[in-house]
């Protein structure tokens, strides 16, 4: 069956953009789920869900107008975060309820939920072009490349900000960075879960990883295998079972989370947690 | 020569005057220990100290340079905080965690190098592949101080480190102190309220409260029954302050 799917064009480019996907996630995943910002994703794909709804009313590539949109929301909130004494998850729900209120007015304007709107909601990996998996693939090589670079930096003001910044970073520009590569991982997510399941992937392989990691890369190297293998084998069901992708790869997520769940409270383990 | 220089900093949080007018110095080889009841002000001057905060009157010099004017003088500071719980799934391990002190590029081997030495004075090889969040409290403090030590600062920087340690450990902890002032040569100033660590570490003292209250050698206060009797009373009516804030 391996080969049989492989044979299809369509499915080339959705496990191409799949894997993508997954590791781009998975990695600024951590970072979100560490600093207690795991609904920052799920916020940030709302926003652009209503910068994707401009782009189809105004006939622009909509994964452009949505990224756009998601990185404005993204540093505005950064900014009031900083600047007010606004609570964090109240700032992560103004953003969400903005940009699907957004969303909804313009759709409701234009006439209705479009089906390219409908596959940004529920996520479309099998309707992947090769536009698209060429612009996911674009998105995923800077965002990684700039976690490389920055990865020491990353850890430092995940760790804590203020021994960070006595340290010499510069916390303010590199927050600003962040939330930028956090939006476009958000957005790169959406063609693969749609917008109401981003959030699974940034948060369960990472909640997985975190349960055995030892050491920072290594719980990254995990959460990136555990969100890959979701993926692959959430395609290749869906494929097998007629299924919608989206559902079952967060579905595998949450399996392969419980199986580590059990795995990490079996006696055993316990016992030499112990020891 | 001096390492810090403090001249009549003052610092307002909105229109309440926190630190008015301090002005000390410290000398190389100097271990500083700065005192003062609860609500002084000692961790705000450090956080002026460190460039955290910005908003203060006055000078600060390190190294005898005004620090607004070369924020990369702080690469020669280490800085140990207050005690905070590191979080228990923080996957990071204490190898990693002293791995981030190291601001120049140094290369892989040296890097090993120096984080195998920071982690033998503060005596944690063993456990340089565990979790820190795994560890006990004052061995976390310890993985702190390691990570302070790293990039071989020319002053450490330590705000009442030992806070909510058990004895035994707190012990260690002073003699590590004593260790990395007189082996390693660093300079420090160590906030403590333990008056009898101080009196025994400490080769000068800072006392304030708000103002400078007193400052020079340890003996000079600890040998003044009248600065002792001024302090005690200073510290009961902060601690009745925030008793009835609480």
């Amino acid at each position: 069956m391996v080969l049989e799917i492989l044979e299809f064009g369509f499915m080339q480019r959705a496990l191409v953009a799949g894997v993508a996907v997954a590791i781009t996630t998975s990695v600024i995943g951590l970072f979100l789920v560490l600093r207690k910002n795991s609904l920052f994703g799920d916020a940030l794909s709302h926003v652009a869900f209503g910068g994707i709804a401009v782009g189809l009313v105004a006939g622009i590539y909509p994964l452009w107008t949505g990224l756009g949109l998601a990185v404005m929301g993204a540093l505005g909130i950064t900014k009031l975060r900083q600047s007010t004494k606004i609570p964090a998850d109240a700032t992560v729900a103004i953003l969400l309820s903005s940009g699907l209120a957004l969303g909804i007015l313009l759709v409701s304007a234009s006439g209705g939920f479009t089906l390219d709107l409908f596959s940004f909601l529920f996520g479309s990996i099998l309707l992947v072009s090769v536009t698209d998996t060429l612009a996911i693939l674009a998105m995923a090589g800077v965002i990684l490349s700039i976690v490389i670079v920055l990865y020491k930096k990353l850890v430092y003001i995940t760790f804590d900000e203020e021994q960070a910044r006595v340290s010499g970073l510069d916390i303010t520009r590199l927050n600003y960075l962040f939330v930028v590569l956090a939006s476009v991982a958000a957005v790169v997510s959406m063609r693969l879960v749609g917008i109401l399941l981003v959030s699974s992937l940034i948060v369960i392989p990472n909640v997985t990883a975190l349960l055995f990691g030892k050491g920072f890369k290594k719980t990254a190297l995990v959460s990136v295998a555990v969100s890959v293998f979701s993926v692959i084998t959430g395609i290749a069901v869906s494929y097998a079972f007629n299924l919608a992708p989206a559902g079952t790869i967060v579905l595998v997520q949450v399996a392969v989370f419980i199986a580590a769940l059990v795995a990490r409270h079996s006696p055993k383990q316990v016992e030499e947690i112990k020891a | 020569m001096r390492v810090v220089e403090l001249e009549n900093v003052s610092f307002y949080y909105g229109s309440t005057l926190v630190l008015d007018n301090i002005t000390f110095a410290v000398e190389r080889g100097d271990l500083l220990g700065m005192i003062g009841p609860n609500g002084a002000g000692k961790t705000t001057l450090f956080s002026c100290m460190l460039g955290l905060l910005g908003g203060y009157r006055g000078t600060i010099r390190m190294f005898g340079e005004d620090i607004r004017k070369n924020g990369r003088l702080f690469q020669k500071v280490g800085y140990v905080p207050q005690r905070k719980t590191i979080e228990q799934n923080f996957p990071a391990t204490v190898e990693e965690i002293v791995s981030l002190g190291i601001t120049k590029t140094l290369g892989e081997k040296i890097e090993g190098e120096r984080i195998a030495s920071a982690l033998d004075i503060v005596g944690l090889v063993d456990v340089r592949d565990k979790r820190v969040g795994e560890l006990s409290g004052g061995q976390q403090q310890r993985v702190l101080i390691a990570k302070a030590i790293v990039d071989e600062p020319e002053l450490l920087i330590l705000d009442e480190p030992a806070t909510g340690i058990d004895l035994e450990t707190q012990n260690r902890f002073y003699a590590l102190l004593r260790r990395l002032n007189q082996e390693q040569k660093i300079t420090m100033i160590w906030s403590s309220h333990d008056l009898d660590a101080v009196s025994k570490l400490a080769s000068r003292v800072a006392c304030i409260n708000r103002s400078m209250f007193f400052h020079g050698h340890t003996h000079e206060f600890f040998e003044n029954p009248n600065l002792l009797k001024a302090y005690s009373e200073a510290s009961m009516q902060a601690h009745m302050h925030l008793h009835d804030h609480q």
